[in-house]
């Protein structure tokens, strides 16, 4: 299974503002009744971009001079709460392949890094100026150079993060980790043999 | 002389497999517990790539979230419940996996299920596709939430790949006041440290109050320790650990009994070990505690005021609690108790064990819900609910104006037909408070313990369950 390599994420930006941004907000559990993860992608932060009659909330993912951004910009603790792979999955069907934020809750960087959607950290003054600098034009070009950690945009630069592990992983198309873990796998049996716990 | 060392670290070393090319450890999870929300992807993945379930007999399945706490027949009344349900029995029954259904009278919230089965152990690594799976890590595992990808790579390996988390330690000394629980001492501990504060550490919790802490105790707080930001939340194995243990269905029996105690006491953290954080509670400072806001961490004591932002000491602080208080509809500066409330929740993977319903019975009889108030009683298995109708504790709480449901994960995430509907305002005795938690965009969730959800109930308002319920100065 070969994967795709991802060095860097070049599209348009979108900031999503605020702390503590949980995968319920994200996808509310009533979207989570299916057994596929297709779809999920229209239901993308559905209870606050929708009104009850279906009617658009004001949220920056409704302004159309917004569509097609490819990279989400937001706050602190990025993804908190229920591990439900849903909520990437609908970030990825959405269109999104990157993710800038002060920091990410633990399980949710696991399950973006696993999608091969890289998360990146920066300052919270740094994430400021992408988002002035989308705000001011939506169209302009953002780089998130995965392997150089930096963001680019508008003749601009900022550092950013990106774990160390999760950078390999998707600097070398190994975000996937199913592979390496099969290869591994007379060393889990023999491993497994120590443990009592574990006999048939 | 050996190196003293955390359970975290024995653990750790004694599950890891090798290190993967970007660093990560290839860990062995001794146990894979899966329920119907997060697991059919996995197994379409599976499919898909042609792979089999590497170890069955160590992987457990049950149905929780979305089951109807209300019909048993099938039919569910909603198509795509029923469509999780027929999917997770075919997957079961397709790789040969311990599926403990409905019929099996063993069904209930996957995190009751496992250690009412003892599956759950001390010394094991145990994962499954839910965040609140750090509930098992009361027995001294170390049991992760994980997505769905992660799922299938347990199922194709019975591994996954995992970086190395610190341990903080939290000790928690002293004694807790009469009318404060486990679950106050996490919305404390949640509220002191802050909902991200664990990220990246397993937290061990000890000191003389867990010392005490019975069993389901223990589960309580290790099941919010996510909430806290903590990827896994254990307490170290002792005599009560051993004597929960005893006689239940998958524990060791005979000799084999003997040598698992010997070894599940090795897995105890060392005197001396290294923590990479240490943090210290004393357990009188906790009262019973209560949220306001929208997150787990926006907490405050049942005769504090709600925030006041303009008091607040950043711009960030600010906005966030402007935020909350805008969702909550609460005002600043006004005490929390007294709001008024129209749906009592009890139950979840939090507060749904036996000894959560034996306490709330043991104030609530004779006792009435406020008018107004729809009150909701649901066991957290099928073998909490039988329990309680052994014990007559259903009829205390139908008498008192509770329904009495059948098991599962009910009104704390609503994937099923407990929902609240507008912007009601729900005490609850479930886990998160999060922006239309439970069931509707604009509903408002009251974090608390079973008792003060109780005394929310009778009264109508959010109230102090030692002043309504008498509960003794000691």
């Amino acid at each position: 299974m070969a994967l795709a390599k991802i060095p860097s994420v070049t599209g348009r930006a979108v900031n999503v503002p605020g702390n503590d941004i949980d995968t319920d907000r994200i996808i509310p559990a009533r979207f989570m009744k299916c057994v596929t993860f297709d779809g999920l992608g229209e239901f993308l932060f559905h209870d606050v971009r929708k009104n009850d009659d279906g009617s658009d909330k004001p949220h920056p993912l409704n302004e159309p001079r917004f569509k097609g951004a490819t990279i989400l910009l937001s706050g602190a603790n990025f993804g908190c709460g229920s591990s439900r792979e849903h909520a990437p999955q609908a970030i990825q069907k959405y269109g999104f392949r990157a993710i800038i934020a002060e920091n990410f809750a633990e399980i949710f960087f696991g399950n973006c890094t696993t999608l091969g959607i890289p998360c990146a950290t920066a300052a919270r003054s740094d994430i400021a100026r992408v988002a002035a600098a989308v705000e001011a034009n939506p169209a302009t070009e953002v780089v998130l150079d995965v392997a150089a950690q930096e963001v680019r945009f508008g003749g601009q630069r900022i550092v950013v993060e990106v774990r160390a592990t999760a950078r390999d992983a998707l600097v070398h198309g190994r975000w996937d980790a199913i592979g390496e873990l099969l290869d591994g796998l007379p060393a889990v049996q023999s491993r497994a043999r120590a443990l009592p716990y574990l006999a048939a | 002389m050996t190196t003293p060392k955390s359970l975290f670290e024995k653990v750790w070393e004694a599950h890891a497999v090798r290190t993967l090319a970007n660093g990560q450890t290839q860990l062995l999870i001794g146990t894979h517990l899966i329920h119907e929300v997060t697991s059919p992807q996995a197994f379409g993945m599976l499919r898909d790539l042609g792979l089999k379930v590497a170890m069955p007999h160590r992987t457990f399945a049950t149905v929780d979230h979305i089951v109807p706490t209300d019909q048993l027949v099938e039919p569910y009344r909603d198509p795509l419940a029923q469509a999780m349900m027929d999917e997770l029995r075919r997957n079961c029954a397709e790789f040969g996996i311990t599926f403990f259904d409905r019929a099996t009278g063993k069904q209930g919230i996957v995190h009751i299920v496992g250690p009412e089965q003892g599956i759950t152990q001390p010394g094991t690594t145990i994962a499954c596709g839910d965040s609140h799976t750090s509930t098992h890590g009361a027995f001294g595992a170390v049991a992760f939430g994980i997505g769905t990808t992660q799922i299938r790579d347990v199922l194709a390996t019975q591994t996954m790949a995992l970086g190395r988390l610190k341990v903080r330690r939290i000790n928690v000394n002293g004694r807790l006041r009469p009318g404060v629980y486990a679950k106050d001492v996490i919305l404390h501990i949640i509220r002191v440290l802050g909902v991200n504060g664990g990220t990246g550490f397993a937290y061990e919790y000890g000191g003389e109050v867990f010392d005490r802490f019975s069993m389901e105790e223990r589960m309580t707080v290790c099941n919010m320790s996510i909430e806290g930001g903590a990827r896994a939340g254990y307490v170290n194995p002792d005599q009560t650990t051993f004597a929960y243990l005893k006689g239940r269905p998958y524990s060791p029996s005979g000799a084999a009994w003997e040598e698992a105690v010997i070894r599940w006491k090795s897995f105890a953290s060392d005197p001396g070990c290294h923590y990479d954080d240490v943090v210290t509670i004393d357990a009188a400072s906790i009262a019973p505690t209560v949220t306001w806001g929208i997150n787990p961490g926006q907490g405050i004591s049942i005769d504090e005021r709600v925030p006041d932002p303009t008091q607040a000491k950043a711009v960030d602080e600010r906005t966030s609690i402007e935020e909350a208080l805008a969702y909550m509809k609460l005002r600043p500066g006004t005490p929390i108790k007294g709001t008024r409330i129209d749906v009592a929740f009890l139950g979840s993977c939090t507060n749904g064990r036996l000894s959560d319903f034996q306490e709330v019975a043991r104030f609530l009889k004779g006792r009435r819900v406020a008018p107004g108030v729809k009150a909701i009683a649901v066991p957290g298995s099928q073998i909490v609910a039988l329990q309680c109708e052994k014990l007559g504790l259903d009829r205390i709480f139908a008498d008192a104006g509770f329904e009495w449901r059948a098991a599962g994960c009910s009104m704390c995430l609503a994937m099923n037909p407990d929902k609240l509907v507008g912007d009601q305002l729900c005490a609850s005795s479930s886990n998160r408070n999060f922006k239309g938690r439970q069931g509707s965009p604009t509903g408002r969730t009251v974090l608390m313990s079973p008792l003060m959800v109780a005394a929310a109930a009778v009264t109508g308002a959010v109230a102090d369950a030692r002043e309504v319920f008498a509960v003794n100065q000691n």
